[in-house]
């Protein structure tokens, strides 16, 4: 090749280049452009004649590809767009558990954040720095559709940053029914019958207790559900917890709840995939009677009820079993939220779909898509009149006085990102129970820092 | 002069004032011009460009780094906290494993990519069957997408799903957990590595060996050697610019590996997996901005303080060979 | 008796190289054809019925045309930020071998530096803040010529050694001055590196993962690495999709290797040994 001949090339390959590259921003900015006086358009537009055609505003939502909480968005996105032909929302998902909170973190924290998302309430909520990135929604007008009971754990500096987006959640046991009669067991209220019941199925050659590290967040059931009993035995520990004035592994009723998870490794109960199985697993397991029992949130029956409607009846519930049959009760998680991101460009169609969502139409969305898991904060939302086994199971709890505590990340702004890399070493016997509390309280210490708690 | 009129047009800086200089200096038309001359056709100003993006883009951070290591960060304010960062990534037993880890993962890659590579690359140098094909094979991987790599062999090395295992069992062999056995994690992700590395480092060997004279194998044969005492007495050492260069880039790489871990395991189980690259991330997500610089900083002396003098010694050798 | 030794061992070469060299290559294949049910089993068996159409089809699809839009961005990546290393590049290794001035050590010592010492990344994030580059493509461009100097640097130093100066002295003679020289004369001559240049660049970029993680967060501006990465969650339980995304993003480096395969070789092996 000539020397003129490689200059040309050169040149031309350069020009060429810097010409597609200055072609695809202005394609970026264009619909940007576009978009930006149809969103001022669009409110004025649906007060006036709802039947105004434009184009259409499109919010993007972004949640975690749990099945259930997937399957829940799309009913509601398709009852939101049917009610509201003028706006569009798509859903993007992201992978669930501390890789997800973290990209959540990540987005929220280089302004790429979707305009609406999902994501848990409590003292992750707080680790958002929700009122430099979310949207203050205290004064709209659908919160006087939220249970009070709600309202805290989305408040930040006394205003309001999100809206309930599934129902309340009880942390505890799953297990298949069938096994269970088979073998002549009885629910467990206490810790030691729990064990005898494993010794027992296990005996009979079963899967006595499935675990799913292959989705690292399940793995803090134990831990984590445990903490009706913790505070059975120290009423104030989550106050002490956030002053900096009790630690896991100093406090032994705390520490038991790793003990545990740790015993259940040592009896050998678990199946043998428990290091690469996932959620998706996990629901099957129980269902089919592969595995006797699962610690999981009861969100999940709605995952059973999509996937294995058949043998939805052969699920029940049990509270997590403390030491004293007595004193059995449930550690209650508050429902996910849904926010708005503060930079969104969209805010008016992305309070509309938050409107919607906590609203009666939306639990109907969502009992249409996993049938009913818990009892709503949303006032007006009833449960259907049949509800699966182990949502009967759960109910009774709250209906007893102190029956149900909240779960510590309800009561204290501070939860450490690695507890779920931590009980997944306590629960595949890589760390013994006594190290892994210390370094939980190693990792809270970050966390605290990082939110300016005074004591820390 | 036509010399002078051409040089004034070409040269930088021409125009009156260095025209007039031009003049002056042709007028003489000896060797100390001629050199001037030279001398600025290579003008120093060809390192400015590339100068400009590298210090911005690599430099500043780098430097900026050693400050904002001992602080706790939002990016947005920084406070100052001296060596906190340091001494909470040293005392959280799951940073100390990432080190650990660090370093086996580095020399184990390393160690496999160097013997590997050099065994492959005397085969594919001796007069084997459909060599070129065989070079080609054994390349190709280091050209493919290391994402598309792990979540292959992840989906591979599943314990009892994964094809790996499948096999295995076919033979009666009941095969580990590869990615979800806390003692193999780390391992298999090593394995893992060198099969996408282990091409470039053949390639390396094939130009080393290639280049060493014929006569000495012709001597040693005339002497009677076997094959193996060629290599240990020929190829070995003369093939050692090949081996150095092997030792040191899969070395660097190996300490800075994060994208093969990432991909295939995440870190996990637990932290078994970790390395100094995927706590670094892990803890710029969760937005410990101080913290992530501070094991940004740790990963930097790390791989200067084994490289550097490695490379020292590796290269003194050779000189003295 | 030698001949036949020659063909066993060179069959046996390829039976084991063929095992564990082909056979990932051979199930991402059987994976991206199958459908969803199948795939999800994960075992190294043909398919019962083959989907390459509409597994192809779905995942182009996906979230808009997401693979399409990072194909386009991949590229021009790659394209835009391979000729700015190899102008830059050839420009600092070509003065840096020609010229010794007080500015050779430290540029030496830089592009080693360069070379072994692991980039900041936060402090970069912040840097590119104030520079109003972070999150752009021109930022991310601007990065990978950053990181590429110095293996791009070191490779043109080396092998402008093997120009000879007269050709430079008969240039001057001519009226050269130092734009001429270097784009007209030298850059030519070095054609051999410069095709090993691009195609190591190149590929490099392209596979570039941990960057564009960094400095490139969102959606618009995704690259095909990031893309595949993101869909681990969206095709959470679709393998068929997943490894149908595989097999597309290996298409390039293919075409790649198959086009450049003795030059990249070539390139690599002159530069490495000479050390």
């Amino acid at each position: 090749m000539s020397t003129k001949k490689l200059y040309n090339l050169l040149a031309i390959l350069m020009v060429t280049a810097l010409a597609i590259s200055a072609c695809g921003s202005a394609a970026t900015e264009a619909p940007a452009a576009t978009e930006a006086p149809a969103a001022t358009e669009a409110p004025a537009a649906t007060e006036a004649a709802p039947t105004e055609a434009m184009e259409p505003v499109t919010i993007t939502y972004f949640i975690d590809d749990n099945p259930t909480n997937v399957a829940s968005a799309e009913n509601q996105i398709a009852a939101f767009e049917a009610a509201n032909p003028g706006i569009k929302v798509e859903l993007e998902t992201h992978p669930g558990g501390g890789e997800g909170d973290n990209l959540v973190k990540t987005r929220l924290s280089t302004g790429e954040m979707a305009d609406v998302f999902r994501y848990n309430s409590g003292a992750k909520f707080q680790e958002l720095n929700p009122e430099q990135n979310l949207l203050d929604l205290t004064d709209e007008a659908f919160q006087a559709n939220v249970i009070d009971s709600f309202k805290p754990v989305v408040t930040a500096n006394g205003r309001i940053y999100g809206a309930p987006e599934e129902a309340a959640m009880g942390g505890g046991v799953l297990y298949n029914k069938k096994i269970y009669a088979e073998l002549g067991l009885s629910v467990p209220k206490s810790w030691a019958e729990f064990m005898a019941n494993n010794e027992a199925i296990k005996a009979a050659g079963k899967v006595a207790v499935i675990q799913t590290f292959g989705d690292t967040w399940t793995s803090q059931l134990f831990v984590l559900a445990d903490y009706y009993n913790v505070q059975v035995a120290v009423p104030d520990f989550a106050e002490k917890y956030t002053a900096n004035q009790a630690k896991y592994a100093t406090t032994p009723a705390a520490l038991k709840s790793f003990e545990r998870q740790e015993e259940i490794f040592k009896g050998g109960y678990l199946n043998p995939d428990f290091g690469a199985a996932k959620f998706d697993d996990g629901i099957r397991m129980v269902a089919l009677g592969e595995g006797a029992h699962y610690p999981m949130l009861t969100f999940a029956i709605g995952a059973i009820a999509q996937n294995y409607p058949d043998n939805l009846a052969d699920v029940g519930f049990f509270a997590m079993p403390g030491d004293d049959a007595s004193k059995n009760g449930l550690t209650v998680w508050m429902p996910a939220a849904i926010y708005i991101s503060k930079n969104t460009s969209h805010p008016e169609e992305a309070k509309k779909f938050l409107a919607f969502v906590a609203s009666t139409d939306g639990c109907d969305a969502r009992s249409g898509a996993n049938g009913a898991t818990g009892p709503y904060l949303i006032k007006g939302c009833e449960l259907p009149a049949d509800v699966p086994p182990a949502v009967a199971d759960l109910l009774p709890y709250f209906q007893i006085d102190g029956g149900t505590a909240p779960a510590l990340e309800f009561l204290s702004p501070i939860k450490g990102p690695s507890l779920e890399q931590i009980t997944v070493e306590v629960g595949s016997g890589i760390r013994s129970a006594t190290d892994a509390a210390a370094l939980y309280d190693i990792d809270v210490e970050k966390q605290a820092q990082q939110l300016g708690l005074p004591g820390w | 002069m036509r010399n002078s009129q051409t040089l004034a047009f070409f040269m930088p800086g021409s125009g009156c004032k260095g025209r007039a200089k031009l003049t002056a200096a042709t007028k003489l038309m000896s060797k100390s011009s001629a050199k001037h001359r030279m001398a600025t056709v290579y003008p120093s100003w060809f390192y400015v460009p590339a100068g400009i993006v590298f210090a911005a883009l690599f430099l500043v951070p780098t430097v900026a780094s050693l400050f904002f290591s001992l602080t706790r960060w939002t990016l947005f304010d920084a406070t100052f906290i001296g060596l906190d960062n340091y001494a909470q990534f040293f005392r959280e037993p799951f940073l100390i494993q990432g080190l650990v880890n660090t370093l086996i993962y580095g020399v184990a890659t390393s160690g496999m990519k160097v013997v590997i590579g050099m065994l492959l690359g005397v085969l594919l140098t001796s007069q084997i069957f459909a060599r070129d094909y065989l070079r080609s094979v054994i390349f190709f991987p280091v050209l493919v997408s290391t994402v598309g790599v792990g979540i292959t062999f992840t989906a591979l090395m599943h314990p009892t799903q994964g094809a790996i295992n499948e096999t295995l069992g076919f033979f009666g062999i009941h095969g580990p957990g590869w990615l979800t056995d806390p003692r193999y994690a780390l391992l298999s992700v090593a394995l893992v590595d060198v099969w996408k590395g282990v091409g470039l480092a053949t390639v390396i060997y094939i130009a080393g060996i290639v280049s060493i004279p014929q006569e000495y194998y012709e001597a040693s044969e005339i002497d009677g050697a076997n094959p193996f005492q060629k290599f240990w007495n020929i190829t070995l050492p003369l093939a050692r610019p090949a081996t150095v260069t092997v030792i040191i880039l899969s070395l660097i790489g190996g300490l800075r590996s994060f994208d093969l871990i990432w991909s295939m395991t995440r870190g996990g189980p637990g932290f078994t997996s970790d390395v100094v690259a995927s706590v670094i991330y892990k803890q710029y997500q969760a937005g410990f901005y101080g913290l992530s610089t501070a094991g940004n900083v740790v990963l930097i002396l790390l791989v200067a303080i084994i490289i550097i003098p490695l490379s020292a010694f590796l290269n003194k050798r050779e000189v003295n060979l | 008796m030698k001949n036949f030794r020659k063909y066993l061992s060179g069959i046996l070469a390829i039976l084991v190289s063929g095992v564990i060299f082909l056979v990932p290559f051979a199930f991402i294949i059987l994976m991206a054809i199958k459908d969803k049910k199948e795939a999800s089993l994960r075992s190294f068996s043909l398919p019962a019925t083959t989907h390459v159409w509409d597994n192809f089809v779905t995942v182009i699809e996906t979230r808009n045309y997401m693979l399409v839009t990072a194909f386009i961005n991949s590229c021009i990546l790659t394209i835009v930020s391979v000729t700015i290393l190899v102008i830059f590049g050839a420009m600092v290794g070509f003065v840096l071998q020609r010229q010794p001035s007080k500015w050779t050590r430290l540029v030496n010592y830089l592009v080693l530096a360069g070379l072994i010492i692991p980039p900041a990344v936060v402090p970069t994030i912040w840097v590119m803040q104030g520079l109003g580059l972070f999150k752009t493509m021109t930022g991310m461009i601007l990065i990978e010529v950053a990181y590429g100097l110095s293996f791009t640097v070191l490779l043109f130093r080396q092998f402008v050694a093997t120009i000879p100066r007269e050709i430079d002295e008969a240039a001057i003679m001519d009226g050269a001055g130092p734009l001429r020289l270097f784009f007209q004369i030298i850059l030519p001559l070095l054609k051999q590196v410069v095709i090993t240049v691009i195609v190591v660049q190149s590929v490099a970029i392209f596979n570039d993962f941990t960057n564009p993680l960094y400095y490139l967060p969102g959606n618009k501006n995704v690259t095909v690495q990031l893309t595949l990465y993101n869909f681990q969650s969206q095709f959470n339980t679709s393998y068929n999709l997943l490894f149908m995304n595989i097999l597309l993003i290996t298409i390039p480096p293919l075409i790649i290797f198959l086009f450049f395969n003795r030059q990249i070789v070539a390139g690599l092996t002159a530069g490495a040994v000479k050390g």
